[in-house]
């Protein structure tokens, strides 16, 4: 198979195939990251909050039960719409309040249902985290999740 | 065994297959969370067992190709590796980071970004430990002979560490984040690895079936080019709902459906090998896991990842029980049993015997793959529901629908089990006593291939 092609030869297209690819894919994401802060995202609007609230998330690693746009676990419900789920575009503070109060209300410790561990967070943490979950909710994610249920 | 540094890999395949047990343990706990909410639901929950399955792995593959590495390099490179001091820092480095993260866990200390929870000293222990093994393996190959498998294994090697880097870069800005996190995540395991997973499979080839060594390099470049032609710009599969410009679902769908031609030409590269070769070697058990590896690692990661990878289909299917279900086969075909593989071959030799215990490691691999395979399709299935109900008929909240998917979800907590069942008798039969062994003179060694 392929006896017309040397080592050599074969060598040398994958060399070159390689970089000619990774140049073409690292000029894609260079536009990909400026599409980002420029159009896709709110960057005005990624305040100090949003991005200590981002570490919230980070910190207590939501992303090993919930997903995120579609990725983590898959063993909670999607939360990049959760702030709609909870109507923030009509009333964002009920939204923010409910978020709080629901986690805050974990565990359920109802037996056969799926349990939320107890988090500590402080009031100012609870804050950010809302902010930073309202501004993920308003990335344009070209249309997805395809309904509420995320 | 032909150069006495080669034996240094015996360390790190004990030490990865020692973190494989953990992996399917921490696999099974949490399948059996699946199905029973309330348990350990206070002690260690659902998002720590996960971590530490999905970490676990991670490490235990990265010490098997390290071991593999070490193992075949001195006999592609024809002399000792560069520095046996290095090597063994280089594991007590590794293994102490890993084994440090895995404990922390469970006191809840980690960071927050999928797979890359290692806390920031533990991180930067990895990435030294990586450095202190690419050096040495580089300064092996350096000094001495220059083969295909060895300049693809290195330049897979060196992606990955490279790539590794893109773990301490964490914007606020969380599509920046997602779209750099992706240059790690998606860059190793369908990117850098295969060149990785292509090379060992070269070198076991090479070994087992005694086909020339120029036919089998030609085919491995080809099959690397495959990987990355394909490859990074199949990356665009990730880039389609995280807030990336619209051309990546035509861009993603294209190069990420072509990214099933690798696996396929490693399918057809080892059985034609296999075939053309037709020496009996005597390690079947070897031969058995690395005609297994490419194929299913066409299934897991070809097929599977094909299903959901156009944009139309993963616009409903994205982030449901489908890509669990594509992850776990794909890993399974592709990394674990390429590992297990260069293991079943190496271990002989390592220990100074002959192949052993052939018939019990063959055991472990039916048992194994048909597990993980009935798993993978449990997992379809309650992946299939849940589009349906929850994405394309719509009306029903997350929790409502995974309500539906309990059996489906039994069924895989037993899969896991004998999964589990399955790996403690490769441990068994590859680290505990002899209890077969061949005995005629049909050694590797008569059989080492003409190059």
């Amino acid at each position: 198979m392929g006896e017309g092609l040397t080592r050599a030869a074969a060598r040398n297209i994958f060399y070159g195939g390689s970089i000619f690819f990774f140049v073409v894919f690292a000029a894609l994401v260079l536009h990909s990251h400026w599409y980002a802060i420029n159009r896709s995202t709110d960057a005005a609007g990624l305040t100090e909050a949003v991005a200590r609230g981002k570490h919230v998330w980070e910190r207590n690693s939501c992303i090993n039960c919930h997903s995120l746009l579609g990725e983590g676990a898959y063993f909670a419900p999607e939360v990049g719409n959760v702030w709609i789920r909870y109507g923030g575009r009509d009333d964002p503070q009920a939204a923010r309040e409910a978020l709080k109060a629901w986690i805050q209300s974990m565990p359920t410790g109802i037996p056969g249902r799926r349990q939320m561990p107890r988090f500590e967070l402080t009031d100012q943490e609870h804050d950010d985290l809302a902010s930073f979950l309202e501004w993920v909710s308003k990335i344009d994610t070209q249309g997805w999740p395809p309904n509420e249920a995320g | 065994m032909r150069y006495a540094s080669q034996k240094i890999a015996y360390w790190y395949f004990v030490c990865a297959l020692a973190l494989f047990l953990a992996q399917v343990l921490f696999g099974v706990l949490a399948g059996t969370v699946y199905v029973l909410p309330n348990f350990l639901s206070e002690l260690v929950p659902f998002h720590i067992l996960r971590m530490i399955h999905t970490n676990a792995l991670i490490v235990w593959l990265l010490l098997g190709f390290f071991g593999a590495t070490y193992y075949l390099l001195p006999e592609e490179a024809e002399r000792e590796i560069h520095s046996m001091r290095l090597a063994q820092v280089q594991l007590v480095l590794f293994v102490g980071a890993a084994a440090l993260a895995v404990v922390g866990y469970l006191f809840r200390i980690h960071e927050g970004r999928e797979f890359l929870e290692q806390p920031l000293p533990l991180k930067i222990a990895i990435a030294a430990a990586v450095l202190i093994f690419l050096y040495n393996v580089s300064m092996t190959v350096l000094k001495g002979r220059k083969t295909a498998v060895s300049s693809v294994l290195l330049l897979g090697l060196w992606g990955a560490g490279l790539f590794f880097m893109f773990a301490f870069y964490n914007p606020s800005n969380l599509v920046l984040d997602k779209i750099y996190w992706w240059w790690v995540v998606h860059i190793w395991v369908e990117g850098v690895w295969e060149l990785i997973m292509a090379a060992i499979l070269a070198y076991l080839l090479i070994k087992v079936t005694g086909v020339d060594r120029e036919v089998i390099e030609k085919w491995l470049y080809i099959i690397v080019g495959l990987s990355l032609f394909s490859g990074l710009l199949g990356t665009g599969h990730h880039y389609y709902w995280i807030g990336t410009p619209g051309y990546w679902q035509w861009i993603g769908s294209i190069f990420s459906t072509l990214e099933i031609l690798p696996f396929f030409a490693m399918v057809l590269w080892a059985f034609y090998l296999l075939w053309r070769g037709g020496r009996d070697h005597p390690n079947k058990a070897a031969l058995l896991w690395s005609v297994g590896c490419p194929t299913m690692a066409f299934f897991g990661a070809g097929v599977w990842g094909f299903m959901h990878t156009l944009h139309g289909v993963n616009y409903y299917s994205h982030g449901t029980q489908v890509t669990a279900a594509h992850a776990h086969l794909a890993f399974y075909g592709a990394y674990v049993m390429l590992n297990l593989a260069i293991i079943t071959y190496a271990m002989p030799s390592l220990r100074g015997l002959m192949p052993y215990n052939q018939v019990l490691n063959m055991w472990s691999f039916w048992v194994m793959t048909s597990a993980v395979s009935f798993m993978t399709f449990t997992l379809t299935f309650a992946g299939v529901v849940q589009t349906h109900m929850q994405r394309v008929v719509g009306g029903y909240s997350y929790m409502e629908v995974q309500d539906q998917l309990g059996l489906f979800y039994w069924l895989r907590l037993g899969a896991g089990v004998v999964t589990a069942i399955g790996a403690a008798v490769f441990v068994y039969a590859v680290l505990g006593p002899v209890r077969e062994q061949l005995t005629t003179v049909k050694g590797a060694e008569r059989l080492a291939p003409a190059e």
